[in-house]
């Protein structure tokens, strides 16, 4: 049996043979993103044949005025604010103002609020029932591989009367700015290399209406550099064929329809609504709230307070970074002002950003 | 954050499952999945399965995770 560097090998041959235009594909999953990173991906692709990071880290992508908001819902004396790992250390808008330490969710923590963090919302229900007195709020974060997972632990706090259980919710879906990005005159993008683990929840079938509507090639990939250059193969062979589809190169996981039993919990508490996305703006229908009979659980509904005036990072430019149209490094606050250490924008936070997985792995400039 | 990690199912009580990858063990909840027998495997991601993966598959692909892993920087 031929190894896996083999492989790897012989599909990099393959598009070595590559010889139209410039093509410039798109992944568009955190996890993606530090996985050709790590093994060097960019470097051992044919410099006709491009990589780029899109908005596929939902932290990344997640308004700086969600942080102000679970900010502001930290200071409340009642509240334990309970999150996964990457958001603690986003700062929130008055990281300009005149306190020079940025006020993320960490900093309010090393001053007296109640921030925790927890590897599954199922951990934050737990603590809901443990700590009676104290009102539990989950920082409803993901794409639809996280958000189904939020509803289900959500319908557990229901089923078990847990009242002081609720949902900031920032919930968001792939398809619409794909979409977006994708009919963009901003930047040309060839190929969307779509998420795998997303695409278990929603299924291949999902991507269909881009490739067959609007021509845009879609190739769903696992998370191995040898996966993944498959799917690159396989949208470089649509490109050649002029015959734009979904394959989908993750079928050990990935069906057609996705995983109907998670679709239908993630549907029955969650609605689409318009949702704001970091560095792109407000797309239409691609985010998920909790539907109307369900808003008690809205933390947002259940806590009035204050927001500040949003302000974005000086000189931050994690919008571009995201809608692909620069690399990292063209920033002027990569690697000076901004490290993972002391990141300014959300990209350098987190440890799936394009950002911080350049400054990590030192990619060169333009590939 | 979409991180899921294929796991092999020791047993099954209600809607929690017990997997192993790797020797870790793991309790996990079974609420998005129907059907899980032990010996299966489950993608699991933030505590729950969000899918039963083809067993020849999920072990190629935990094959190729070893294997990669194994073998020496080029």
């Amino acid at each position: 049996m031929t190894s896996p560097r083999e492989q790897i090998e012989r599909y990099l041959r393959r598009l070595a043979d590559w010889r139209g235009d410039e093509l410039t594909f798109m992944e568009v999953c955190g996890t993606h993103t530090v996985s050709a990173a790590r093994s060097g991906l960019h470097s051992l692709l044919p410099r006709s044949i491009r990589l780029i990071s899109g908005p596929g880290c939902p932290v990344c992508v997640t308004p700086v005025s969600y942080v102000d908001h679970a900010l502001a819902l930290s200071k409340l004396p009642e509240v334990t604010i309970v999150t996964f790992g990457d958001l603690v250390r986003v700062p929130g808008s008055s990281a300009n103002g005149p306190e020079k330490a940025p006020p993320s969710l960490a900093w309010a923590k090393a001053r007296g609020a109640d921030v925790k963090v927890v590897y599954s919302p199922l951990d934050a229900l737990e603590l809901a029932r443990e700590l009676k007195d104290r009102q539990v709020v989950f920082l409803s974060v993901g794409f639809e591989t996280t958000t189904p997972v939020i509803a289900a632990a959500l319908q557990q706090a229901i089923d078990s009367g847990i009242e002081n259980f609720s949902l900031l919710t920032a919930n968001k879906t792939i398809i619409q700015p794909l979409l977006a990005l994708g009919t963009s005159s901003e930047i040309k993008i060839h190929g969307f290399l779509c998420p795998g683990h997303v695409s278990v929840v929603i299924g291949s079938n999902a991507y269909r209406s881009l490739a067959e509507i609007h021509g845009i090639p879609c190739a769903i990939a696992g998370f191995e550099p040898l996966e993944m250059v498959r799917a690159i193969v396989a949208l470089t062979e649509q490109v050649s064929q002029n015959h734009p589809r979904v394959d989908n190169c993750y079928r050990a996981a990935v069906r057609p329809e996705g995983n109907s039993k998670a679709l239908e919990v993630m549907f029955k508490l969650f609605e689409p609504c318009d949702s704001v996305w970091r560095g792109i703006g407000e797309i239409s229908d691609s985010g998920l709230k909790l539907r109307a009979e369900y808003r008690k659980y809205d933390a947002a509904q259940r806590f009035k307070v204050e927001l500040p005036p949003v302000l974005e990072p000086l000189g931050c430019r994690c919008g571009d970074v995201l809608r692909g149209v620069i690399s990292p490094s063209r920033c002027g606050l990569f690697g000076k002002s901004c490290t993972p250490d002391s990141p300014k924008g959300a990209c350098m936070v987190s440890s799936e950003g394009s950002c911080a997985a350049y400054y990590q792995f030192r990619q060169e400039d333009g590939k | 954050m979409c991180l899921a990690i294929p796991m092999r199912v020791i047993s099954v009580d209600g809607n929690l499952g017990r997997v192993e990858a790797s020797g870790a063990l793991l309790t996990v909840a079974l609420d998005l999945v129907e059907g899980v027998q032990p010996g299966d495997y489950l993608l699991v991601h933030a505590g729950f399965a969000i899918a039963r993966m083809d067993a020849d598959e999920a072990q190629e692909n935990l094959d190729i995770i070893k294997r990669l892993t194994e073998s020496p920087e080029p």
